[in-house]
């Protein structure tokens, strides 16, 4: 990995391939945050998918490989993919998911169809298309690069500039519509750049895997903030940075470039998952766990103190550890008792009798108040 | 900022024969909604009575059959800067990355036209509808961290900024807390006594003589609409409800048998 990165300032393929890599990994972490918040993850598969027929058309029709023309045809027909789940979905009773994985299918084989139809032709210059299947970061020329920086900049421009408009119909369409916006125009344009955050990656990482390179950087970057804009910048950041090591990763293991960058990304959204701060299950559950082991100790605490109030005069008078149990479970009780212990509320007496020490009794009358005080939140 | 003249004796809403049907079931049928300037009015019906289907086919966001809707005598699409809207609180995802204070600023975006973003007095008026609503205090809050009452209050912050004369209400008071209510109540009141025009949807019939000024009683028919004292009746109700309301001496008991949706 060393020789890689040191690679990277003298190695001009390499250099070409960080770069494209993180381009689309910019263009398909930011738009691809307002797909995952519009829960339009799926609609980006089927588009993906989609837009094989549309490479392979473009080559047949103009017989160039130009990037420009091939991501043309990709952005038409991932485009048409998309009108044509909203037309099945309106005119026929078909439910979206279904309309789909109908759309997916029927394209992507269509696509096939066309791609070995082309694979059988003498025709010069076919080599390469089968790569936009699974993607092939070393194939990535200086004019590909080019042509994606191009075009990503335009997906992102139109993102910033109608920031705002995007925002509102991400979260309240409905009242969207009530202030004079036209929320469906506005709905296809937004569409519409998400289909070119698509495109912008195909090459590379193929129309297979190319959605997860749309919902991986959104849905890790969900994890660590709570405001649109930091996460929309944090996913363009993840999108590069697993753009980036993937495309090296594969161009120097020599696997495939898609699957590759898409395992990376997927480390970002199990590591975001299980680690963010807040909503990380890793400390959401230690949480949970700390709380029960707090109310344990509060109730062993509490059952002490009144089975010291029963002995009146004599407050530290020594209990008997089945005392307790009758309530609770011996092992929650013992483990309370040791930790109570430790911080000085309760104390075992020679007999093997357990009682709560002044600080102890303390703390239990004013839990006790704590508890009984209305409106408290706990 | 507000162009033209005031339609003097004009209502508030007016829509006439509103007809809307879903595939071949008619959810709304031949219904009139007069709402005078400068009153509370509550929508009432039992579920499935096309109450929501109402506000949305006012608004524009359905597109009815047959009908039209005049506000302040004018198509409503002339006049939708006088008209705000509060949805219902759960028809939004309250996970979405973003803060209290933000939701409010999106009622000043009507404002803005397009590609120009909120700035400082987008935002101060934002806190100021804030303050209004007793939730200055959490204005940086993530809107998930807020419990149900205080979305809702955020919601109807939202419409304020939009400094509007035509409040539309989805049920501004569905399972919010006693402090919400009252909050909302007060807020109500405060907006008439500005010389607004308030129409909820509202679900407990308990409640609707105290809050309100008028009543519109709907089940895809308007069964009766007018004054509070002499609409709600028994007798209206039970045309409305279709017999399911025990109600008793004049004094409606039907919040239980009418499950929140």
């Amino acid at each position: 990995m060393i020789d890689v990165l040191s690679g990277l300032f003298v190695d001009h393929t390499l250099r070409t391939v960080a770069l494209g890599s993180a381009t689309l990994g910019i263009v398909s972490g930011a738009l691809g945050a307002f797909a995952v918040l519009r829960r339009q993850a799926l609609l980006g598969d089927a588009m993906s998918h989609a837009a094989l027929p549309g490479v392979a058309l473009a080559f047949l029709l103009t017989g160039s490989r130009a990037p420009l023309v091939l991501m043309l045809g990709a952005a038409i027909a991932g485009w048409l993919a998309a009108a044509a789940i909203v037309g099945v979905v309106r005119t026929s009773r078909v439910k979206v998911d279904s309309a789909m994985a109908l759309t997916l299918s029927v394209f992507f084989g269509a696509g096939l169809v066309v791609l070995t139809f082309i694979q059988r032709q003498p025709a010069a210059g076919k080599a390469g298309l089968d790569k936009f299947l699974f993607g092939q970061a070393a194939a990535m020329l200086e004019s590909d690069v080019i042509t994606m920086v191009a075009v990503g900049a335009v997906g992102l421009f139109g993102l910033l500039a109608l920031w705002k408009e995007f925002k509102l119909l991400s979260f309240d369409p409905d009242f969207a519509a009530t202030l004079g916006m036209p929320t469906r125009r506005v709905d296809i344009l937004l569409t519409s750049l998400l289909v070119i955050a698509i495109v912008v990656g195909l090459k590379t990482v193929g129309v297979v895997l190319m959605s997860a390179m749309v919902v991986a950087p959104g849905a890790a970057a969900r994890q660590w903030t709570n405001r649109l804009g930091v996460m929309v910048t944090l996913s363009a950041c993840f999108g590069a940075a697993a753009g980036v090591l993937g495309a090296l990763l594969s161009t120097t293991a020599e696997t495939s470039t898609g699957p590759t960058i898409v395992l990376v990304a997927t480390g970002l959204v199990v590591v975001s998952l299980l680690f963010a701060p807040a909503r990380g299950l890793v400390w959401v559950r230690m949480r949970a766990w700390r709380s029960r082991r707090m109310l344990a100790l509060e109730a062993v605490i509490a059952d002490l103190a009144s089975l010291a109030a029963q002995h009146g005069s004599n407050a530290t008078h020594p209990h008997d550890i089945g005392a307790l149990n009758a309530v609770r479970g011996r092992a929650v009780v013992e483990r309370a008792l040791t930790e109570l212990a430790a911080d000085g509320l309760a104390r075992q007496h020679d007999t093997g009798g357990w009682s709560l020490t002044p600080r102890g009794l303390a703390e239990a009358d004013r839990l006790a108040r704590s508890r009984r005080a209305p409106g408290v939140a706990r | 900022m507000r162009i033209g003249l005031r339609t003097g004796g004009a209502l508030a809403i007016q829509a006439t024969d509103l007809t809307l049907a879903y595939q071949q079931q008619p959810v709304l049928w031949d219904v009139d909604l007069e709402v005078p300037q400068g009153v509370l009015m509550a929508i009432v019906g039992p579920n499935g009575a096309g109450k929501t289907t109402l506000l949305r086919a006012v608004l524009g966001l359905l597109k009815p059959a047959a009908g039209e809707v005049l506000v302040f005598g004018q198509p409503y699409a002339d006049q939708r800067r006088r008209v705000a809207y509060v949805p219902q609180r759960g028809s939004v995802d309250w996970d979405f990355p973003t803060t209290a204070l933000d939701i409010v600023t999106m009622g000043t975006y009507g404002g803005l036209g397009w590609v120009r973003r909120p700035g400082t007095s987008e935002r101060t008026r934002a806190a100021a509808a804030l303050a209004q609503v007793g939730m200055e205090s959490y204005a940086d809050r993530q809107i998930s961290q807020l419990s149900g009452g205080q979305q809702q209050r955020i919601f109807l912050a939202r419409a304020l900024v939009q400094d509007a004369d035509v409040y539309l209400m989805d049920e501004p008071f569905q399972g919010v807390d006693a402090t919400t209510e009252r909050a909302i109540v007060e807020l109500l009141r405060a907006l008439r006594a500005d010389g607004k025009t308030v129409v909820a949807v509202h679900h407990d019939l308990q409640t609707v003589t105290e809050y309100f000024d008028e009543v519109t009683l709907l089940n895809v028919r308007r069964i009766a609409g007018g004054p509070v004292d002499r609409v709600f009746t028994e007798e209206n109700l039970r045309l409305t409800y279709g017999g399911r309301v025990a109600g008793i001496g004049g004094r409606a008991v039907g919040n239980d048998l009418e499950p929140s949706s």
